[in-house]
């Protein structure tokens, strides 16, 4: 009841998007309020990691709305919608780290836009040290990605998507990879970085272990619709066939 | 492609742009290629030269050789095989490394983090390639014109003063400005080419390597096709 009056950090409205003759999203809807983690599950291919990128507007959505912190994104400008997403971390699925730079020149990148110099200069080696220790991998600040393990990796990426102090923070598909035990580590990682950052959380995935341990509440994405919402306890109990076939 | 070209101009004209990534691409495809332009010249000079020999022997004219061989070097051989040893070498790196950050996502997590990616990855890597190759070619045309001097000598005895009198005695303003200017196109060229082609990648490690076959080949058939452009301009400027 509490959630209702509160204003959604984002709402998707009515949001249709399709690639040729594949329509991924049809009329999807969807709010996410303050300090929740909201999980969107659905098979590979229904067009989660879509919606993801359509919130952040890499991809942009063909009808409908989103509002994101309060934003209408398809109305604004590159240089408005670059402020906006100083505001929005985004762990990629492939990790995105990128190659030619060691760890501490990748965290420092998303700075050289957001920060003056004069504050990068005085300020940037503590947030670099900070957001690593955060996701416990400071040793590794001065190593290349190509240095680093899968689970390593995936934590760097964290650390980079934390370093501008997100209000939200899209995961796409944060365990895809990872074996059962580094799987558990980073999705407890995300628990506590969103209760230290008291951030939002849009976590996309398929891995029931990461679902338990991450969300408040669940969406399940069939068809390009939403088909499902609730916690994880309602909807792993559902008598719903579609549902249950996720949570055998 | 015509519409990558027209974002580039309309981007580069933007200001705030990258000049730390500039100056680092600079140095990435300028000095990292200059070891292979420079074999490659010196090699080009000398054999043009040892070939060229039998030919003017035949009608008496051995004394022509530094004079002939320069004409060819500076306007045509130094510049174009440069060209294409940079479409190669710079083409392919640039699609495949952008190539590999698409299909990766580093584009996507650039764009996310605020930096506009075209203008850190395209803008700044097109005019490296357009400054730098000009470069290189003149480096090229100066060593090629040493391994002209060492392939006169080979079989005959050329002083070393009388060999750069005879070159420099030949060459004017209509063989050597046409040349440079062209080379700035053909940097141009490979630069975008390659930017284009990475940019567009699609469909994993195949569409990289895709990538980076059709860079070359697209960037080779353009320093061609910019080459005849040029030599046309020229003929009619009447600097031929």
């Amino acid at each position: 009841m509490e959630q209702t009056v509160r204003n959604p950090v984002i709402e998707v409205k009515n949001v249709n998007k399709s690639f040729g003759d594949n329509h991924v999203l049809k009329d999807f809807n969807m709010s996410v309020y303050p300090g929740e983690n909201l999980v969107i599950l659905g098979k590979s291919g229904s067009g989660k990691s879509v919606l993801i990128k359509c919130i952040i507007s890499l991809i942009q959505a063909d009808e409908g709305e989103i509002l994101l912190l309060g934003s209408s994104i398809q109305g604004l400008e590159q240089d408005e919608l670059d402020m906006l997403r100083a505001h929005v971390g985004f762990l990629f699925q492939s990790n995105a780290l990128y190659d030619s730079m060691t760890v501490r020149q990748n965290l420092e990148f998303p700075l050289r836009i957001h920060w003056s110099k004069e504050e990068r200069a005085l300020g940037a080696e503590a947030a670099v040290k900070e957001a690593l220790e955060d996701v416990g991998l400071l040793h590794t600040i001065d190593m290349m990605p190509s240095e680093l393990s899968g689970g390593m990796k995936k934590r760097v990426a964290l650390a980079r998507s934390l370093i501008l102090r997100p209000k939200v923070i899209l995961y796409d598909e944060p365990t895809t990879g990872l074996d059962p035990i580094t799987s558990r580590e980073i999705s407890e990682l995300m628990v506590s970085v969103q209760q230290k950052y008291n951030a939002t959380s849009v976590i996309i995935s398929h891995d029931l272990n990461c679902i338990k341990i991450t969300s408040n509440r669940v969406i399940m994405l069939i068809d390009g619709t939403c088909y499902a919402d609730g916690t994880y306890e309602e909807l792993s109990q559902s008598a719903d066939p579609k549902i249950k076939e996720f949570f055998k | 492609m015509s519409r990558f070209t027209a974002r580039f101009f309309n981007e580069a004209s933007k200001p705030k742009q990258e000049y730390g990534e500039f100056f680092k691409q600079c140095y990435v495809i300028g000095y990292k290629t200059l070891t292979l332009v420079g074999v490659t010249a010196f090699i080009m000079g000398l054999v043009l030269t040892i070939q060229s020999r039998p030919t003017l022997l035949e009608f008496g004219a051995e004394s022509l050789l530094p004079s002939m061989v320069s004409v060819s070097l500076i306007r045509e051989i130094a510049p174009v095989i440069t060209a294409l040893i940079c479409a190669g070498k710079i083409g392919s790196g640039l699609g495949a490394e952008l190539g590999s950050m698409k299909v990766t996502e580093q584009i996507d997590a650039m764009e996310v983090s605020g930096t506009n990616p075209f203008k850190y990855l395209v803008v700044t890597r097109v005019l490296a390639t357009t400054l730098m190759v000009p470069i290189l070619s003149s480096l090229a045309n100066a060593i090629s014109l040493y391994g002209g001097f060492l392939g006169v000598n080979l079989r005959g005895d050329v002083s070393w003063n009388l060999y750069w009198f005879q070159v420099f005695g030949i060459l004017n303003f209509g063989d050597v400005l046409p040349s440079l200017i062209k080379t700035f196109f053909f940097g141009f060229a490979i630069g975008i080419v390659g930017c284009y082609k990475g940019f567009s990648s699609q469909k994993g490690t195949e569409g990289v390597g895709r990538s980076a076959t059709t860079a070359v080949i697209v960037a080779s058939l353009m320093v061609f096709i910019v080459d005849l452009i040029a030599v046309q301009i020229t003929d009619l400027l009447g600097l031929t």
